[in-house]
């Protein structure tokens, strides 16, 4: 008999997998798409070329999970170079965050100021990050267990450990809107637009939105101790990931079928009693666990009818307005300023350009000018594409999945076309190189992926969305409200990015239940 | 000049009966219900009462709330949305039930018509329409709010089915207690259901606004000879109390509208547990916070129905477990004489073990003689909340 089935091998699915195997349970894995994944996954996107189909930078595994799973032996390789990030410029100018001189030549205060600050918000991150690995608390504190006490008060602890004058300023900071974050602390509009790019990835908001400071502190809590120390190209793409988690899951005990998409969660005396696939087939098991989005968990694997209304409602209201699409060109050479750009590449020169790129959205059209996120992942491993032709894999903001009077097949040329022009200014002679281009917008995020709203963090990471809020008030322990069944995706708490880290909560979460015996 | 005093120029709407109750009415004993005028009492709350207990009353019913509900889904819907089990009413039935929130909270309770397999009217007392299209995700199913499509009145008392057989309405004799029934009379449609507020034998009709006049003269002519008079609230009020029923916002708060949240109750906690069916088929809203609390015995108190020593009634008075006021128990909500039970009657919310009927308790009673207030401890006793229960209510 299957003690628990895993909805979605994507990352998290697997996490949770995996380590329900360790603890000795039969896990059956039942992933819809052909491959394992979800959205960690190195697609051919035309004959020859492969990409990572959506998140194409590693920087958030949790480094105490590619342990505990030994991901380095199932051919993971977490020692490669981090790369560093370079804002182009107008005019053929850049600046690398790695290279002061770069900075120094737009600004020398600024080149003296970004390391001190990036560090100071970094340790500020890491600070709220030591949360990672642990259940939200309970906003009634005295129901809580003894774990959920002691990592409240060393949650309490770290914040004091961050010193009087650096605590003063999170709270400072923690509502506000990273343009205003920016002004505080840069002068140059170069350093200051890369530093709002960084607040509003993945969001729906501008940099002049409140709570993208708060984005911002969460992109860097990734990049510090309780990620990987810096941003990496995974060799093979980020189905690398995805297939050193499988192996590991399998290797613990859990067995992985794939092209078996699950319809919806069976329900038996209000209680989780399996699934029911799209062929119809039962799968059963006293535990479901999902890998899926909120809503299409609540809504669609276990339906209103068989949820409160108040949940339902707040579920549905998640700001997962997917603003985000991916665009990746086949490139049969690299034009002058792309050449040997092995790392990261950002297109936000200044604030305001990501503001009136956001003014489109906020209005449901696509950006006139998109900010852009771009890395050439051909550049550090060449058996992406044939020899001598490169992948470019771009990030462009905003593309909005609400959008108005226009058709997602218009959006789809207007990102693309947009995000085309805006690199060609930076990058002169790309438009002649490329050979073909596949582009994403959150409908197609959405339609291939499963991702509701296209929201690639399985729901925005804003503050009243996150930590005990996430995925709702009261659904904080991974626990949804029919008995057996769980969320280990990143709708769950600390949700997205490919940290695994809700995942290894959801676990232990489902195991606490198994050893008390809730659960069948 | 107007302008001056155009926002005082009175604003409530007025029901289809209001020439004929207004032509009643003795002084201005008007209320609010739902933005309507409504009749407080008409000359003497006594002799409208005794016309509830013993001939046939008339109250404007038109005030309520109505949603109609239909759909492919509606059944389920409605399923979803009550605790009772829909599957036991029958098609042209009436039933009385509460819906709650997540946390089974009680939203209202109340009258739901079933009229065919995925028909139904609602009445509510409060608005609810945000409500009942948020339980609605998920299900195909339309609602509508017709307040305004019907009005009707409350035929009650003894003599109110002798009324109607005098007005003409074929098997009224039959019409078991909350059953519909839909007639044409002298080219007009009329619905009446046999369901009230007094817990005495009466009778819901309900007509088209434009026949509104013409059902009160008819009803009104017919029932000469039957002792039929108009009633206030007031008469109401005394009759629903020994009845047991519960009144929103004076029993209870509705979890909606409730500023505070611990002043939210369940429905075990008010009395009507017996209305949720924890083993119907499917899921309804606030089923596993009820199913929790009724395992777990986590009812904060119920309301019980209580008899006092004395003739005071003691509306707002705390109950003590002693004579000298130590232990507080709680509180009464309704209170008043029963003229017909010659007994001093009130609801009181107290811990379940006090609820059993016999039970003693102390209650502490201020009232009013002769401009002075004056305290008294009498003895008071748990008992069945439905005091007054004649046969004929089902008969």
């Amino acid at each position: 008999m299957t003690d628990a089935i895993i909805i979605g091998a994507g990352h998290n699915g697997l996490v949770t997998a995996a380590y329900l195997a360790k603890a000795g349970l039969k896990v059956k894995v039942l992933e819809g798409a052909p491959q394992v994944g979800g959205a960690a996954v190195t697609r051919e996107f035309v004959p020859g070329y492969q990409v990572s189909s959506v998140a194409h930078l590693l920087h958030a595994m949790h480094p105490t999970i590619a342990r505990d799973l030994n991901l380095a032996r199932y051919g993971l390789d977490l020692k490669a170079e981090r790369v560093s990030t370079r804002s182009l410029l107008p005019g053929g100018r850049s600046i690398d965050v790695g290279d002061a001189a770069s900075i120094a030549a737009l600004s020398r205060a600024d080149a003296e100021a970004y390391p001190v600050v990036m560090s100071r918000l970094a340790r500020m991150a890491d600070a709220l990050a030591s949360y990672a690995l642990h259940t939200p608390p309970r906003p009634d504190i005295a129901k809580m267990d003894w774990e959920g006490k002691l990592n409240l008060g060393k949650f309490a602890w770290a914040m004091r450990r961050l010193g009087r004058k650096d605590m003063l300023e999170l709270t400072r900071i923690l509502t506000m809107n990273v343009n205003d974050l920016a002004g505080d602390y840069f002068e140059s509009e170069a350093v200051r637009g890369l530093l709002c790019f960084e607040g509003v990835l993945g969001l729906a908001l501008g940099p002049r939105s409140p709570s993208t400071v708060f984005n911002l502190l969460y992109r860097l809590s990734s990049l510090g101790a309780n990620g990987q120390g810096g941003l990496l190209l995974p060799k093979g793409g980020m189905g690398a990931v995805t297939h050193a988690l499988a192996k590991a899951a399998q290797i613990a005990g859990a067995t992985i079928r794939t092209s078996a998409a699950v319809d919806h969660i069976l329900i038996e005396n209000d209680a989780a009693a399996g699934v029911v696939l799209s062929t119809g087939e039962e799968v059963r098991a006293p535990r479901v666990v999902s890998n899926a989005d909120p809503q299409r968990t609540a809504l669609q694997f276990i339906g209103p009818r068989n949820l409160d209304t108040m949940f339902v409602s707040r579920i549905r209201h998640m700001r997962m307005n997917g603003c985000t699409a991916k665009i990746h060109l086949a490139l049969d050479g690299l034009p002058e300023a792309l050449t040997d750009r092995r790392g990261r590449i950002v297109v936000a020169p200044r604030p305001d350009d990501i503001e009136r790129a956001y003014d489109c959205a906020k209005y449901g059209r696509v950006s006139d000018r998109p900010a852009l996120e771009l890395v050439i992942p051909t550049l550090s491993d060449p058996s992406l594409a044939p020899a001598g032709k490169h992948v470019a894999s771009i990030v462009a903001q905003y593309c909005p999945y609400r959008i108005r009077e226009t058709s997602v097949n218009e959006a789809r040329r207007q990102i693309g076309e947009r995000s085309l022009a805006v690199l060609e200014e930076v990058a002169p002679g790309i438009k002649q190189r490329v050979t073909a281009m596949e582009v994403l917008t959150p409908h197609d995020l959405e339609a291939q992926f499963g991702m509701s709203g296209g929201q690639w963090h399985h729901g925005e990471i804003t503050l009243d969305q996150v930590l005990f809020l996430r995925p709702a008030g009261q659904a904080q322990d991974y626990r949804m409200p029919v008995p057996g069944v769980y969320l280990c995706g990143a709708g769950a708490h600390p949700g997205g990015n490919i940290s695994g880290a809700p995942g290894y909560n959801a676990a232990r979460e489902i195991l606490k239940d198994v050893r008390a015996r809730r659960v069948a | 000049m107007t302008a001056y005093v155009e926002h005082l120029t009175p604003f409530l709407r007025k029901t289809p009966f209001h020439p004929r109750i207004e032509a009643l009415m003795h002084g201005s004993h008007w209320m609010r219900w739902t933005g309507h005028y409504s009749p407080a009492a008409f000359e003497s709350v006594q002799s409208e009462y005794f016309t509830i207990r013993n001939g046939a009353s008339v109250y404007d019913v038109s005030p309520l709330i109505k949603y109609r509900i239909r759909g492919r889904q509606a059944a389920d819907y409605v399923n979803h949305l009550i605790t009772r089990d829909l599957s036991k009413i029958k098609p042209m039935h009436a039933f009385y039930t509460a819906w709650c929130q997540d946390d089974g909270m009680l939203v209202e309770e109340g009258t739901i018509f079933r009229f065919g397999e995925n028909d139904f009217l609602l009445n509510s007392a409060k608005d609810q329409l945000h409500w009942l299209e948020q339980v609605a995700y998920g299900f195909e199913v339309e609602i509508q709010e017709a307040s305004n499509e019907l009005c009707g009145l409350s035929l009650q008392g003894p003599q109110s089915r002798d009324v109607l057989r005098a007005f003409g309405i074929n098997g009224i004799d039959h019409l078991p207690r909350f059953g519909i029934l839909e007639l044409e009379l002298q080219g007009r449609w009329l619905r009446i259901d046999r369901a009230g507020f007094t817990g005495d034998l009466g009778y819901e009709i309900w007509v088209k606004p434009d026949d509104a006049l013409w059902l009160w003269d008819r009803l009104f002519e017919v029932g000469r000879d039957h002792k039929i008079a108009p009633i206030g609230a007031q008469a109401l009020e005394t009759a629903r109390i020994e009845a047991g029923f519960i009144l929103i916002d004076v029993d209870y708060s509705g979890a909606l509208h409730a500023l505070r949240p611990s002043n939210r109750m369940s429905p075990y906690e008010l009395g009507i547990g017996w209305t949720v069916n924890l083993n119907k088929e499917g899921y309804f809203v606030g089923k596993r916070a009820l199913k929790r609390e009724k395992e777990q015995g986590l009812s904060r108190y119920v309301l019980t129905g209580i008899e006092i020593e004395g003739r005071k009634p003691a509306p707002g008075s705390f109950l003590y477990a002693d004579r000298k006021g130590r232990r507080e128990l709680g509180l009464t909500t309704s209170a008043c004489w029963s003229p017909t039970l010659k007994k001093n009657i009130a609801f009181a919310r107290v811990p379940s073990a006090y609820a059993k009927p016999g039970t003693e308790m102390w209650i502490e009673i201020w009232y009013h003689k002769e401009h002075k207030i004056e305290r008294s401890m009498v003895r008071c006793r748990a008992a069945n909340r439905m005091f007054y229960d004649p046969p004929r209510k089902s008969a």
